[in-house]
């Protein structure tokens, strides 16, 4: 595949045109949006967790690329389910391995994430496939060992 | 363009030659930064092969010889801008640097708590942090000159706004999004009849036609070497000479001093004294390249064929279905921001770039406009005198592909 279609692939495009668990977040107070000042994306989560710590789900709203959007709508399907430690692992594994601190193999074994591999080779889109991870991690607690 | 066509012009410059993604590369990004022709590539390199030395120090050959085109290059970018004299001409490394050093030098040294800098809401990042630093030191404010609808400066508007607490009006000479003209003439003769100063920021216009500092009669203008076919790092502040004379040095170091004691120097004479340490001789020499090619082209051929790409840019963008252009002022330069439907600046660039075509997609360092505009951001093409006219008609094939792919 050529560079392009390997950042735009069909899955990225598809939950780019039908994005999952967005929503109108009034309720969200606007301290809470997180920015890309590199190209004025924005997004904010409203994140829920029953009582035993399990991510009962996580909706977004924002407005962003394609790329960006995507990775939003495939987050809040992936972390829905887990508790909130897993959660916060998952985040900064799919981060890492963007980012190039980890090998980009890593997300072979992260499902749908991997078709964010490609992006890997746009150093200029790393910030917009991971702005809603980081908004994620902004939104947790902070971990009790500060890991 | 000095009797040569644009196909002919276009062999001047290697680059354009190359390919991007199997497709020739079409560079629409000149805003950004204009490709370098061979004539400035040589003058570098001629310099490094036979010429290099430190300048204003060597007593030998080749520093006199180093020494005499950096001169030569000063009074040449003097005679370009028509100022009186060559100690008006600081060599900087670009725009931003120029501005800065009015607002260190000139604002800390005069401006007072409760003055006013009367910028307008078109501004690049560069013309309006150096003043917020400066009203931060010095309990000064901002005002900004509104825009039409059309998005023109409202000088009407600036009228009335006017108070005598307002020391100096800094603007664009032309906008980096939006494309508008701005009449800094009128807006010099409206500052100086209230008694305050005026800068202006020629990064977008003195590339693309004959800026005349002496007929605008500002008392600062910034621009930048690498916009108009220079290398990077090399840029010009032009001040009249009276308020030249009239600032404390910025920077402290070699060549801008006189005499160094232990406690106390004394500085040297203009424009050395805003020249701290060892300048950019080859960019100097890269710009006196550059300001000769421009002229052998002729800048009323180059404005022409400028004019000439706008307007068939805007017409034939105009063709595209929910595709919107921000900036409509009747005096434009060929830099035209646009939109495509809801689909993201930065999915449009890429796109574009697949098909080797070079945009600038972001808030283009306007974030302030952008929120006027209430838009995130645009992709913008911005144009030099060598693009053609089939590479409006690529921009065009491919935005409609663009908008079929994302749809």
């Amino acid at each position: 595949m050529n560079p392009f279609d390997d950042l735009y692939q069909e899955i990225v495009l598809d939950h780019y045109r039908s994005p999952r668990n967005k929503a109108r977040l009034d309720n969200v107070p606007e301290s809470m949006v997180h920015e890309n000042p590199s190209c004025g994306d924005s997004i904010k989560l409203e994140v829920t967790v029953d009582e035993a710590g399990k991510l009962t789900g996580v909706r977004f709203d924002g407005r962003g690329c394609a790329i960006s959007t995507a990775s939003a709508s495939l987050m809040t399907e992936k972390l829905k389910g887990l508790s909130v430690e897993e959660a916060r692992a998952m985040a900064k594994r799919f981060i890492r391995s963007l980012r190039g601190d980890d090998p980009v193999e890593a997300l072979d074994n992260m499902g749908d994430l991997v078709a964010f591999k490609g992006v890997a080779q746009f150093p200029v889109r790393v910030k917009c496939a991971t702005l809603a991870w980081h908004a994620f991690l902004l939104s947790l607690p902070a971990s009790p060992a500060g890991a | 363009m000095g009797g040569r066509t644009v196909e002919d012009v276009r062999e001047d410059f290697p680059i354009l030659d190359r390919t991007v993604h199997g497709k020739t590369l079409a560079y629409l990004d000149n805003a950004a930064t204009s490709q370098k022709p061979r004539a400035v590539l040589d003058a570098v390199r001629v310099y490094y092969e036979h010429g290099n030395a430190n300048v204003h120090r060597a007593l030998h050959a080749l520093g006199e010889e180093a020494t005499a085109a950096f001169e030569q290059d000063r009074a040449k970018v003097q005679r370009f801008l028509n100022a009186r004299s060559k100690r008006e001409i600081v060599f900087t490394r670009g725009t931003t640097e120029a501005i800065n050093l009015v607002a260190s030098s000139w604002g800390d040294a005069f401006l007072k708590e409760g003055d006013v800098i009367l910028l307008t809401d078109m501004e690049h990042h560069s013309n309006l942090v150096p003043w917020q630093l400066l009203c931060a030191r010095k309990g000064c404010t901002l005002a900004f000159i509104p825009l039409t609808p059309e998005g023109a400066l409202d000088l009407e508007a600036a009228e009335s706004q006017w108070t005598d607490r307002i020391r100096l009006v800094a603007l664009t000479h032309v906008s980096n999004v939006l494309g508008t003209v701005n009449d800094v003439k009128a807006i010099t003769e409206m500052a100086h009849a209230r008694g305050a100063l005026v800068l202006v920021d020629g990064a977008q216009s003195v590339p693309h036609f004959r800026v005349d500092v002496a007929d605008i009669d500002c008392d600062f203008l910034a621009f930048s070497g690498h916009k108009m076919c220079a290398p990077m790092g090399i840029g010009v502040l032009y001040g009249k000479e009276q308020v030249l004379d009239s600032m404390p040095p910025w920077m402290g170091g070699g060549e801008m001093i006189s005499a160094v004691r232990r406690e106390k120097s004394t500085w040297n004479e203009l424009p050395y004294k805003f020249e701290a340490g060892t300048p950019n001789v080859e960019g100097a020499i890269g710009l006196g390249a550059a300001i000769d090619y421009l002229h052998s082209l002729e800048f009323p051929a180059i404005q022409a064929w400028e004019a000439e790409l706008a307007r068939y840019a805007l017409a034939r963008l105009r063709e595209i279905p929910g595709l919107s252009i921000y900036g409509n002022a009747p005096d434009r330069g060929a830099v035209i921001s646009f939109n495509l439907g809801g689909i993201h600046a930065h999915d449009v660039a890429q796109y574009l770039d697949k098909e080797g075509i070079a945009v600038r997609a972001g808030h283009h360092c306007a974030q302030p406009l952008m929120r006027l505009l209430d838009i995130p951001g645009t992709a913008r093409a911005s144009f030099y005198f060598y693009n053609t006219l089939s590479e409006i008609d690529r921009l065009h094939d491919a935005l409609l592909a663009a908008a079929e792919f994302y749809a």
